[in-house]
């Protein structure tokens, strides 16, 4: 096996325990969070995001590895989001954590992971009529927060950080 | 609900937040591209891989898996990666728990592991369908997405919670305690 897949062969191990461990890989912490009841998946993801993004533009800013920006398309990600949104409701699980499900004994998430890869399928076939539509209203290229609102990357980062330590601050008040 | 203080999603988090810069890190290093966290493309590489084995023109005439390129490739294998790391998580702590159907559904719907079965496939289906548009899930424009401060992330995001919120709200009136 070549080396890139070692790599996310390992970074995905690790990243699997972690889900685990983290007890987000589950239908009643997914829903749960949708239901504005327990908010531990948001928990997970902005102390992740907090972390990531200072290591990652540090990482950027020194030229040790570049982004990789994924193309802003206002009407894509909108109604994609939205779609993605009802879908997961329903489901409780993320693609990511639907394979972390069955990993923990989710038995229910094998059917999941089914529906996903036949959506991704459906997705292809229909990929080509979208192109002129959807997939190109509001086109704006790679776009960041700190590009749009023309400050520094770092006060962004700064902001961003305490909004979210102010969401566990609420979060651990209210007990969810 | 969770009652009472817990570290356990904060100190998870943080340390993915760590295991995201190592990832880029090395892999820029050893590759020579950066490799962010992200597993929805991984579900059409594998519809692809899949459609090969019947209809092998199909999948090379369609421009979505030609852009997307059918192989077994990095983020294939994080995603393999993801199941075999939480099933080692889960059996040395002794969490592993053979569940057909979910808590929260089961007081909304009971436990018919068939219609469970049959949602979790339309709902699953739903969601990709979304993620692909959107151009990621929670792991590539969430976490990744958001770890670089993009607006295509934020707006997804917005999207995948917005929507999750509302529906979740309408489907299970049961919330339980």
């Amino acid at each position: 096996m070549s080396t890139d897949l070692w790599l996310g062969l390992i970074t995905g191990i690790i990243f699997g325990i972690l889900l685990q461990q983290g007890r987000v890989a589950r239908f009643e912490k997914q829903v749960g969070a949708m239901l504005l009841k327990d908010m531990t998946i948001l928990k997970f993801m902005l102390s992740a995001i907090i972390v990531g993004m200072i290591g990652i533009n540090i990482l950027a800013a020194t030229g040790l590895a570049p982004l990789s920006v994924k193309s802003t398309v206002v009407g894509a990600n909108l109604i994609g989001g939205i779609i993605f949104g009802i879908g997961w409701a329903i489901v409780g699980y993320c693609p990511g954590t639907s394979l972390a499900a069955v990993g923990e004994g989710r038995v229910h998430a094998i059917p999941a992971i089914i529906g996903m890869i036949v959506g991704g399928a459906l997705y292809a076939e229909v990929y080509p009529a979208l192109q002129s539509n959807v997939l190109s209203w509001g086109s704006y290229g790679k776009l960041t927060l700190p590009g749009l609102l023309g400050i520094s990357t770092w006060l962004v980062i700064a902001v961003l950080t305490l909004i979210f330590i102010l969401l566990f601050i609420f979060f651990e008040k209210k007990k969810i | 609900m969770d009652k009472k203080f817990s570290w356990r999603p904060y100190l998870a988090g943080a340390l993915a937040g760590i295991l995201a810069i190592a990832s880029v890190y090395y892999s820029n290093r050893e590759l020579g591209k950066p490799q962010y966290l992200g597993a929805s493309t991984t579900f059409v590489r594998s519809a692809g891989l899949i459609e090969e084995t019947f209809a092998p023109e199909h999948v090379a005439a369609n421009a979505y898996y030609t852009k997307e390129k059918v192989k077994v490739d990095w983020q294939f294998m994080l995603v393999v990666g993801v199941l075999i790391g939480s099933f080692i998580s889960s059996v040395s702590t002794r969490s592993f728990k053979r569940e057909c159907t979910p808590p929260i559904w089961n007081e909304n719907f009971g436990t018919n592991r068939a219609r469970r079965a049959f949602f979790a496939f339309i709902g699953g289906l739903i969601a990709m369908f979304g993620a692909r548009l959107a151009g990621g899930c929670p792991s590539g424009h969430g976490l990744s997405g958001l770890m670089q401060l993009s607006i295509s992330g934020y707006l997804a995001m917005a999207g995948f919670f917005g929507a999750g919120v509302i529906v979740a709200a309408l489907v299970y009136r049961n919330k339980g305690e």
